[in-house]
């Protein structure tokens, strides 16, 4: 069904609410036919991209092109584009068939005709009843809703007017049909159902579906390409495959399906270590670069012990239907392991994985550094939002701090208010705490991952300011907690011309 | 309480009659006394029908009626547009401005008329105004147009909020939209601040008397300025009886038509 002809293209666009971006450099073609997928968690801009899409919400910039055509600007009820809601918003006053012929009813079709001089000029023209019959009533039979016609919306079960919002949305044929998580409201069986139908639904029509959702299982059943998304931006684009077997970074390796992800560091062309041992890899980094790594469960295999890689301890099983469970422990890392063969727990067992299956990636996080730092007059270092103490002693060999708090090196004074410097702080060094009280600022957890013996967490606070860190403790999602930050881990660089400070 | 549940539920019922009858009992009386042709307030004269005939000679207070009903119909036709059309507009406007308002439309619900009368007779002598009938209609909708708003806000805030974005992804113009989907939504509130509206414009008083021109009059200015020279006509005792069964038969139409819609409901439910 996919052809190369591209339908839709967004080009560097971006959507800003208040003072922050919903969506960032957004970039993204989407070929005539394609079934794609905006997959993220809540808030990660996907469901505002659609809205840009249908036109509920303007671009702050950038191009949205429908066949090479700016829409951007336009209202929705002139782009040929048809949206299925999430909550359905179907019309409560009027039958199933008036909600379906709703769009038909408004519809003016061009026509060529002849004038009296015999010019040709183009007029437009209403759909007949007889035409609008016959559309909506294909229309009920493409969501075997036959015969449903005169029935009152509000007396249908939920996924009966799920069925008549996508009718409602694909008898006007638009050039794409939007869909904003239209199965969220379905209990689990029904939507496992709407996934297979909606899926066949899309072959037969040969329209193009942009499809919006966080459930990843719903996206690699029905797609054909993946877009996920994270904070307003694109992580990866590519097909369930691709985007399953190949993370481009941690955090989509971590959301889509279930994964071990640890810090490993490269010891030799596609050599990598991890889980204390060193294994064979098809991917190629610099010596000594610090990596992430990621396995999935179902690619480690148990093998007897020193005939692996690794030798580790079963600590846990659990029978899952088609396969088993194991969680394993390699030191203090723990290694989550499903297979199809049953194995006893608290034994020791050796671990291989195949190296095309240990997917690397580059560290999208090494350490905090904020290039926007300054020293106030105490001496304090101000940056994300909050003031910290420091040594400013490291700013030169040597220096010290004369009694007045002037900054004494090489015999020279100086004063350091609003001196700019460039602060990097560890991951392993800031410290969290519920104590809203206990730290310099306050923040929310926004991510969480599991990096096999430690979690990575990112915390933002509310200017917008990130600080991410390494913890071995287990926080929620969402949590409030404080910033505290050892002033002697704080390391500074200077940016100005410190000579500018003498007096 | 709990040895006697037979007497204590008898005492229950009891009370409530006993407020209903406080409540009723004045009407009664008026309605009673309707029907006897005497001037004296409280005397019976015998049953006679001779008020009504004399309610309608009565030429002023005629005219007066006239008038109340045009008066309470005109403001509450612009009232009901207006409310509405603020409704619907800061509904779908931002939050902020939509709390301001809201906040705003609350005062003149618990304001004291007399400050809202006294204001606007302010305001139209500062703009050197005479009071005409425009000048009452203004003081009229003034009065009503925040109940309007606040009978049709709720029902906005029910509606499913993606509906009207629905009609626009169809294709819909924001007035298709507005007249098509929204509007059939909200009518009930529509209705129910009209009749509001009507009510409160009947029963009006104080800014009447403020803001109307010098021959104007409406019942209840005519009843006032009728007092202050001679005891009340017997006739206004009709007068208010037939209100009283205009306001019931309107009231009883309600719940007749509220409780077929409510079953009619129900049914097609079970279908």
């Amino acid at each position: 069904m996919a052809n190369n002809e591209i339908i839709l293209e967004l080009k560097d666009v971006n959507k800003k609410f208040d003072d922050s971006y919903a969506v960032e450099n957004f970039n993204l073609n989407v070929k005539k036919g394609e079934f794609v997928t905006f997959l993220g968690p809540s808030g990660c801009g996907k469901t505002t991209t659609l809205r840009m899409i249908a036109g509920f919400e303007i671009p702050t910039s950038g191009q949205i092109l429908l066949n090479g055509q700016d829409i951007g600007q336009l209202p929705p009820y002139k782009r040929p584009l048809n949206t299925v809601f999430q909550r359905y918003a179907l019309f409560p006053h009027l039958d199933v068939y008036d909600n379906i012929a709703f769009g038909l009813k408004l519809r003016k079709l061009p026509y060529k005709t002849k004038d009296k001089k015999g010019n040709v000029v183009t007029k437009y023209r209403k759909y007949t009843r007889e035409e609008i019959d016959e559309k909506v009533v294909a229309a009920l039979k493409i969501v075997d809703l036959e015969a449903f016609e005169s029935r009152n919306v509000t007396t249908l079960s939920g996924g009966q007017q799920q069925r008549v919002a996508i009718a409602r949305a694909i008898v006007n044929e638009p050039e794409i049909l939007l869909l904003d998580e239209p199965l969220g409201a379905l209990d689990l069986k029904m939507r496992k159902e709407m996934q297979l139908e909606l899926k066949a639904m899309h072959k037969k029509l040969g329209i193009t579906f942009i499809y919006v959702t966080h459930d990843q299982e719903e996206a690699l059943t029905m797609s054909d390409t993946i877009v996920v998304m994270k904070d307003g931006q694109i992580q990866q684009i590519g097909s369930p495959m691709n985007i399953y077997n190949e993370p481009a970074n941690a955090f989509v390796a971590d959301f889509i399906g279930e994964s071990n992800i640890y810090v490993g560091t490269m010891t030799g062309s596609k050599k990598v270590r991890f889980l204390t041992s060193t294994w064979d890899c098809v991917d190629d980094f610099p010596i000594n670069e610090k990596v992430d790594v990621v396995v999935r469960p179902e690619d480690i295999k148990i093998v007897p012990v020193n005939k692996g890689n690794v030798n580790a301890k079963i600590i846990s099983k659990i029978f899952k239907g088609i396969h088993y469970q194991f969680t394993a422990m390699v030191g203090n890392n723990e290694v989550l392991i499903q297979s199809t063969e049953d194995s006893p727990v608290d034994i020791e067992v050796g671990l291989s994985i195949a190296p095309d299956l240990i997917q690397i990636m580059e560290r999208e996080f090494t350490s905090n550094v904020y290039e926007d730092g300054y020293i106030n007059k105490n001496n304090k270092v101000v940056f994300a939002g909050a003031t910290w103490d420091c040594d400013v002693t490291q700013l030169v060999e040597g220096s010290s701090l004369d009694e007045d708090g002037y900054f004494i090196a090489k015999g020279k004074k100086y004063d350091l208010n609003d001196l700019d410097v460039i602060v990097d702080v560890d991951m392993h060094d800031i410290e969290i705490s519920d104590d809203l009280e206990a730290g310099n600022i306050v923040g929310e957890i926004i991510q969480m991952v599991w990096k096999g013996d430690h979690y990575q967490l990112i915390i933002r606070t509310e200017d917008e300011e990130d600080f991410v860190v390494d913890t071995e403790w287990t926080w929620n999602e969402f949590d409030k907690v404080s910033v505290k930050i050892n002033p002697s881990k704080i390391k500074l660089k200077l940016k100005d011309d410190l000579s500018k400070y003498e007096i | 309480m709990v040895k006697h549940p037979k007497l204590a539920k008898i005492l229950a019922q009891s009370y409530v009659w006993l407020i209903l009858l406080l409540m009723y009992l004045p009407i009664i009386v008026l309605v009673i006394f309707s029907f006897t042709a005497t001037d004296e307030v409280g005397v019976w004269g015998g049953f006679s029908l001779e008020l009504y005939g004399r309610l309608f000679q009565n030429k002023d207070l005629m005219t007066a009626v006239g008038n109340t009903v045009l008066i309470a119909v005109v403001s509450a036709i612009i009232s009901t547009i207006l409310g509405t059309l603020g409704a619907v507009g800061v509904f779908y406007s931002g939050k902020k401005y939509n709390k301001t308002v809201e906040t705003m439309t609350q005062l003149p619900v618990v304001n004291a008329e007399i400050v809202m009368a006294l204001s606007l007779a302010v305001l139209f002598k500062t703009l050197n105004t005479s009071y005409t009938f425009f000048t009452l209609v203004v003081g009229h909708v003034v009065l009503t147009v925040a109940f309007v708003y606040l009978n049709v806000k709720p029902k906005l805030v029910q509606m499913d909020s993606s509906t009207y974005e629905a009609a626009l992804d169809l294709g819909a113009t924001p007035w298709y939209a507005l007249f098509k989907i929204i509007l059939p939504e909200i009518i009930p509130g529509i209705l129910s601040g009209f009749l509001i509206s009507i009510t409160l414009s009947l029963d009006d008083f104080v800014i009447t008397q403020y803001l109307k021109e010098p021959s104007f009059e409406t019942i209840s200015t005519y009843i006032q300025k009728i007092v202050t020279k001679h005891p009340i006509p017997a006739e206004v005792r009709a007068l208010t009886t037939f209100i009283f069964l205009i306001v019931l038969a309107t009231v009883i139409g309600i719940t007749i038509y509220n409780n077929k819609k409510a079953s009619s409901q129900a049914k097609s439910r079970r279908k």
